[in-house]
């Protein structure tokens, strides 16, 4: 089979993990900037790590033959400190021009704070000024039903944003019919505990449609499979699904949101 | 909606790993009366969703019954990390 990652932190992963998902048929990976674990002390941390991701870690992954590309942002976590998210914030826009980058991501909310509402809002103002793509995290476990209405609602207030062109990742049962209704993306992420199991994930996706729902691994420094999505290919798989299916979802369909930046593109 | 063209029986697929659930649950739930930790907000909360297995749309409910329901962001960010079940939850 063949799939997309569309969402998976490299940076905290091995080179064995990338030989894995070559063989087992990934032909892009994509990085959305996030937490590292701990506080970054100065903005000097985030140029770094942008460096990192828009430069050093699509070279490593070039080792492998898969195309990387990059989504930019200060994550949710670190937005309670106004003076440093926006230092950060101004930052991004010189980075933007760089080729592997898909767009502002991802953004969002942890524990749906006023600042951290603050700072989204000002992400999704640089996403409009920049036309770019917008990838958002939502909350974890009992913060994610009110974050995720409070993430929908902002951006479905800004007029300049089409809804066609926004993820909002990590949704489960309780929250995915709010991103559908809205008219935007929803990504499926494939946790052992947390966040969504293969056949939960599956479930949503026979009730919901597969059109505007992708799946990813989400991996990085914490308990997470990096071969998550190939293994809720199998159990599609086990459950009846066809080959023709399980291309629209773990490869067309992600193309096709991706596609909407110009510097996406996917050897078939 | 999405349906698989060859639909496999789902009782075939999935109650050896749902029984296997069940019953660690059922462990879960002797241990904690075992430990006297029966009076742990999140255990109460787990108790309360537990109750929605008798509802329609049983995955859904039993998220929304772990979830804060408050619309309003709060102040502010104190703690990064999330604990599964709402702490204000009233008793
Ligand atoms: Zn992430």
């Amino acid at each position: 089979m063949r799939y997309i990652e569309p969402h998976a932190h490299m940076v905290s992963r091995t080179t064995d993990d990338y030989m894995a998902m070559v063989i087992a048929g990934c032909k892009a990976v994509c990085e959305p900037a996030f937490w590292a674990g701990f506080d970054r002390s100065s903005v000097n941390g985030f140029y770094d790590y942008f460096c990192q991701l828009t430069d050093y870690e699509p070279k490593r992954a070039a080792k492998f033959k898969l195309p990387h590309f990059s989504w930019l942002c200060i994550n949710p976590k670190e937005a309670e400190d106004l003076v440093l998210a926006r230092e950060v914030i101004s930052m991004i826009p010189d980075f933007i021009g760089r080729k592997n980058v898909l767009g502002i991501g991802e953004i969002g909310l942890n524990k749906n704070s006023r600042n951290e509402l603050t700072i989204l809002e000002e992400h999704v103002n640089l996403a409009a000024e920049h036309n770019q793509l917008i990838l958002v995290h939502t909350p974890h476990l009992e913060d994610k039903l009110k974050g995720t209405r409070l993430i929908v609602d902002l951006i479905k207030n800004d007029s300049r944003i089409d809804p066609n062109r926004v993820l909002i990742d990590h949704v489960e049962e309780h929250t995915v019919k709010y991103v559908m209704d809205a008219g935007m993306w929803g990504g499926l992420t494939l946790y052992p505990e947390s966040k969504c199991t293969s056949p939960r994930a599956i479930d949503i996706i026979e009730n919901f449609g597969a059109d505007r729902l992708w799946m990813n691994s989400a991996c990085d420094w914490g308990i997470s499979v990096p071969l998550a999505v190939p293994y809720a290919a199998q159990e599609m798989r086990r459950r009846g699904y066809d080959d023709d299916t399980l291309d629209q979802v773990f490869f067309k369909n992600p193309v096709k949101f991706l596609s909407q930046c110009h510097n996406f593109s996917v050897r078939d | 909606m999405l349906k698989p063209k060859d639909k496999q029986n789902s009782v075939e697929l999935y109650f050896m790993e749902a029984r296997s659930k069940l019953i660690d649950i059922a462990a879960f739930m002797d241990r904690i009366e075992r430990d006297g930790q029966t009076d742990d907000y999140r255990y109460k909360a787990f108790l309360d969703a537990l109750k929605e297995l008798d509802s329609e749309k049983r995955a859904e409910s039993v998220l929304l019954a772990l979830s804060d329901p408050t619309e309003e962001p709060i102040e502010a960010a104190t703690t990064k990390a999330a604990s599964g079940a709402w702490p204000d939850k009233p008793q």
